[in-house]
């Protein structure tokens, strides 16, 4: 047993048995009292982005300077992205769960005396509910934390993700202490395989499966086998991952030793992208402090298991989450996919077998091997057991990162949790599964959001975005717009792709140009077969998909385009016209001060006029109108 | 000996042979571009797809790389193929509209022109890496490369500047299949290739 | 500045000489120099054992490296999902515009570098634009350039106080 100090000092601790591990755990929590409040600063990407540091300074200072007695001195926590970005900086209270949004530096020392000295809040820090339009007090109750289930993000907010103490007394690496010292590695596959846990990093492939193929093969290659953690996230407009990455760091990792041990691998990576400079950063840190604890490195608790882990920041290449790809970038080459008929499990790393999963689905594993398969399996639908992460963006009042069981509809979590479109009209479509995935138009907002119900109308899981369009969002433009995106992320390597993804984008160019026919829209479908079935790898067979959902369900905005040269959406710069209404025009200015081509005119409290054939559509008169006087047509 | 068949005519192969090997073997016809027997294929060009059909399902697998297996059905001119053919062929008309050897190949097949706009009337190359997998694999001095990626992939040596790591061997422009390398030698070595070739393979 | 900025060969030292660390050696070059120089990347390549057309083709392939100097600023504009769909195009044209220099490149004075970026994982706070380390969030064309002029201000004093830049 290792040294049991009295001040908790995690550097004294090596831990070398499941019991030890209780122990430092029970040692923490008697440390902490649960009633003594807690202020809980935001420090996720996002928050921090809005200024969150300075937040968190400030109520530092505005603590020390309330002169509170040490004893009842309220502790200040910063922890991973709570989810609701949109209104960062967020300040919780705890215990209680008081909800400070967009919160100040110059809000600190009234939030210290008022709320913490003397239990009132402040009411401009208040979330109020844009739906209802009540003002709400404690983060449970509103509506876009109230209605979700979060169980891979359940430490996110509530631990600081650079201390691994905190980590330790939330129940962290129990698992896997449980794992080593009573399963064997068949009995840790067995459950994942009971699970029902499918891949969440886009195809969905059933984990336990792919697991068992690696122990196969291993039978007849041996070892050494590796454990990869996808991390590359480059699906643009969603960030479950990162958030998980920078929010609870441990469980990844110890999600990642248990697939290890259930393996046999001695080695493992994770790939994560560069954009991610703090998950990388939380990652470290967490990996130095599993190793200083004995929960990773030689001789794990003890076990005689050994392991350890490397990061590879990602370079920036969005093919490179493809899975042969980020094999060939670890191995310090362009990534490349691999030309191979041959599976990663078998052939995978160094060409070795390697099992690759996602952020995401390692972070699943610790909650599987805790609390057993049966547990697991009551969340979500037989086909699609347990829970998805999603980032919910775009057009959509509450905008951020929300939690569901799998098989809810679409329509919980756009207008339950994400509070519908701002204005109240309904949502034109939900773009799921990013570049690669669909869209679910309005008339299917009952669609159950699981693997296979998106798959079967047109769309697909994908790693958990979902971008709400309405009206003023262009189906043509959303179309160039991914085709753009895998255009400049093709890897280059085969036809199909390079070349036939710039023809596509080119063809739906000219439509956005009012050109072309129903004829080029039927090649656009031709083509689109052509790339799927001749592309080398996913990032090119699933390219067309956008375009051809959009097709499916809004073929009529196509035809507006081609054949009547409009864009009903008003998006497409060159089918639109920018015009003032002069009954609204109060005469200001600002737009013709701010107009970049000079060609807003009209005198000082008199309606401006935009000489249209100088307009060159950028849209910054109607940015900057107060009186929305700026019209599209 | 491994059995199947290709077209409804029944084949055996070697094990470890190709789709593509096998075919070439009973003389069936299958177009490639970046295929050459001295080197590791690398399923760039896709050409070489063909279909396997396993009931009512059916999927598209590059023949030069895909392993014979025992009774699989496979079809080298269905629907699904010709149309990856063709619309290769007419990408390729409009993205290297310079090569002789392309034009000639995509009339066999019967594409003799393309709707699509011409971007480079005087480019030959379409970057299929040949040349470099045997710098590679067969000279073993990789004093070329592809670079860059996506649209703007192209061959060449190291900072786009001549590199006194080629011996002017000629290998690559020898297995070149539309004649590119050619002219892209002159910035590999500083010198025209027509003085290097009589050393080919 | 007077901080001595670590050699070539202490950088590549940090790793092993194998292949599989010249991603690793190419990241940590270009965050010190700001790009990856002819000479540099000769370095690397010897030092790692891989012929010097993977190193090139490794630093054109991937998007974060640079064969050039770079701005005294890098403005990362983003054009992921979430903020195309709020007007990251239109942030581009307009600083494109105002700064006189096409995404990817560097204005004539060495101090700005635009360029592109496909999401930063701040969506909820579409369109951002990453300026050096700072995430801007909920940007328009007017605040960028507020924001760049606080940074021009910042230089100024700086050569005054320092008297150079
Ligand atoms: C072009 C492309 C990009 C991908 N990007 C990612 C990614 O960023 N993260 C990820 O986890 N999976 C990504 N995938 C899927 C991976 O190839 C792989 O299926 C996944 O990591 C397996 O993990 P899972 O079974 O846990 O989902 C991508 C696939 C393709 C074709
Ligand atoms: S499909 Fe695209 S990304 Fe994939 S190998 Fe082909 S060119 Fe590269
Ligand atoms: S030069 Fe010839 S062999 Fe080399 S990539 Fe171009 S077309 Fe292929
Ligand atoms: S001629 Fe030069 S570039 Fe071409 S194969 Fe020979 S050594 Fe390589
Ligand atoms: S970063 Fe604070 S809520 Fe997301
Ligand atoms: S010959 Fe098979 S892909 Fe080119
Ligand atoms: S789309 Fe811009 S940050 Fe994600």
């Amino acid at each position: 047993m290792s040294n049991v100090s009295e001040a908790l000092k995690i550097e004294d601790w090596r831990l070398t048995s499941a019991e030890d591990l209780k122990a430092l755990q029970k040692q923490i929590l008697s440390g902490r009292d649960p009633n003594r409040p807690e202020i809980v600063v935001c420090h996720g990407t996002g928050c921090l982005a809005n200024g969150s540091e300075k937040v968190s300074d400030a109520l530092r200072t505005a603590l020390a300077d309330a002169g509170i007695e040490a004893k009842v001195m309220p502790g200040i926590k910063t922890t991973g992205c709570q989810g609701f970005c949109s209104r960062g900086p967020l300040v919780l209270i705890r215990p209680g769960g008081l909800f400070y949004q967009r919160v100040k530096p110059k809000d600190a020392t009234e939030i210290i005396e008022k709320t913490l000295l003397k239990g009132e809040p402040v009411k401009r820090l208040l979330y109020k509910d844009p739906a209802s339009g009540d003002t709400i007090l404690n983060e449970q109750d509103i509506p876009f934390y109230k209605l979700q289930e979060r169980v891979v993000l359940h430490n996110i907010g509530k631990i600081d993700p650079t201390d691994i103490a905190d980590t330790i007394a939330a129940g962290g690496y129990q698992a896997l202490a449980k794992a080593l010292a009573g399963m064997t590695a068949e009995q840790v596959v067995e459950h994942i395989e009971q699970s029902g846990l499918r891949g969440r990093g886009g195809a969905g492939f059933p984990t336990g499966r792919k697991w068992r193929s690696a122990l196969k093969a291993i039978e007849t290659k041996g070892r050494p086998v590796y454990v990869v953690v996808n991390g590359d996230e480059g699906d643009p407009g969603a960030f479950m991952d990162r958030t998980i990455m920078e929010g609870d760091p441990h469980a990844v990792l110890e999600g990642l030793i248990l697939g290890a041990y259930a393996l046999g691998a001695e080695k493992g990576y994770m790939y994560v992208r560069a954009e991610y400079p703090l998950a990388i950063k939380h990652l470290e840190v967490a990996m130095v402090q599993a190793r200083e604890l004995g929960l990773l490195g030689e001789n794990i608790l003890n076990s005689g298991f050994s392991f350890d882990v490397r990061i590879n920041r990602g370079a920036g290449a969005f093919v490179c989450g493809e899975s042969t790809a980020l094999f060939t970038s670890i191995e310090g080459k362009p990534g490349n996919p691999r030309p191979k008929y041959v599976r990663s499990v078998e052939e995978g790393l160094w060409g070795r077998p390697t099992i690759l999963n996602n952020v995401e689905t390692w972070a699943n594993i610790p909650l599987i091997i805790g609390k057993g398969p049966d547990w697991y399996k009551k969340l979500g639908v037989p086909h699609s057991t347990g829970t998805k992460v999603f980032s919910l963006v775009g057009k959509v009042n509450n905008v951020g990162l929300v939690e569901v069981p799998m098989g809810v509809p679409v329509s919980a979590i756009v207008e339950d949790i994400g509070g519908g479109v701002p204005g109240g009209q309904p949502f034109k479509a939900v773009q799921t599964g990013g570049p690669s995935g669909g869209c679910i138009p309005y008339s299917l907002k009952d669609t159950a959001v699981d693997f296979d119900s998106l798959t079967k109308a047109g769309s697909m899981m994908g790693s958990g975005a979902m971008i709400v369009m309405d009206e003023g969002d262009c189906v043509v433009d959303v179309g160039r717009y991914f085709l753009r995106f895998l255009e400049e992320e093709s890897c280059g390597k085969c036809l199909p792709c390079r070349l036939g993804l710039s023809r596509m984008r080119e063809i739906l160019d000219n439509f956005s140009r009012g050109r072309g026919s129903e004829q080029d829209i039927e090649d656009l479908i031709s083509l689109a077969q052509a790339v799927q079935d001749g592309a080398l790898c996913a990032l090119g067979s699933s390219a067309p998909n956008p375009v051809l959902t959009t097709l499916r369900y809004f073929k009529d905005e196509y035809l507006a385009h081609v054949n009547n040269q409009t864009c009903p959406a008003g998006v497409c710069k060159e089918l639109i016209t920018y015009t003032i209404d002069p009954g609204l025009c109060t005469g200001c200015t600002s737009c013709a001060r701010q107009c970049p081509n000079n060609c807003i005119s009209g005198r000082k409290k008199e309606p401006h006029t935009i000489d249209t054939d100088q307009c060159i559509r950028c849209g910054i008169c109607r940015e900057t109108c107060k009186f929305d006087a700026v019209r599209v047509s | 000996m491994i059995d199947f068949t290709i077209n409804n005519q029944k084949v055996s192969a070697q094990p470890g042979w190709t789709v593509l090997e096998t075919a070439r073997y009973y003389g069936i016809d299958i177009p490639t571009l970046c295929y050459h027997e001295s080197v590791k294929p690398s399923g760039a060009c896709r050409l070489c797809m063909v279909e396997l059909k396993e009931g009512d399902w059916s999927k598209l697998v590059a023949s030069c790389i895909y392993p014979v297996q025992e009774g699989i059905d496979v079809h080298t001119e269905t629907e699904r193929v010709n149309n990856v053919r063709r619309w290769i062929f007419e990408m390729l008309l409009a993205t290297c509209p310079a090569s002789e050897e392309i034009r000639e190949m995509a009339a066999r097949y019967g594409v003799v022109s393309t709707q699509m706009p011409v971007h480079d009337p005087d480019q030959n190359c379409m970057v299929c890496g040949l040349c470099a997998r045997v710098c590679e694999e067969v000279v073993g001095l990789s004093a070329i490369a592809v670079m860059d990626r996506g649209v703007h992939k192209k061959i060449g040596s190291p900072f786009l500047r001549p590199t006194d790591v080629c011996v002017a061997c000629g290998c690559c422009v020898s297995v070149c299949p539309t004649g590119a390398m050619q002219s892209i030698f002159d910035t590999v070595r500083g010198k025209p290739a027509m003085e290097m070739t009589q050393l080919a393979v | 500045m007077s901080q001595s900025v670590e050699t070539l060969d202490e950088i590549v030292e940090r790793y092993p000489g194998q292949p599989e660390y010249l991603i690793f050696m190419l990241q940590d070059i270009q965050s010190t120099y700001g790009y990856i120089s002819e000479d540099s990347m000769k370095v690397v390549c010897d030092y790692s054992g891989v012929p010097l057309t993977q190193g090139y083709s490794v630093a054109t392939f991937y998007q974060s490296f640079r064969l050039d100097p770079r701005g005294e600023h890098e403005v990362r504009v983003c054009l992921g999902t979430a903020c195309h769909l709020k007007g990251g195009q239109r942030i581009v044209e307009e600083v494109e515009r105002r700064l006189n220099v096409a995404a990817g490149g560097t204005t004539e004075d060495l101090r700005y570098t635009l360029s592109t970026v496909n999401c930063v994982g701040a969506c909820a706070l579409a369109p951002v634009v990453v300026v050096d380390e700072e995430y801007l969030s909920n940007m328009t064309a007017k605040k960028l350039e507020k924001h760049l002029k606080t940074l021009d201000y910042d230089l100024e004093n700086e050569t005054k106080e320092h008297g150079h830049v």
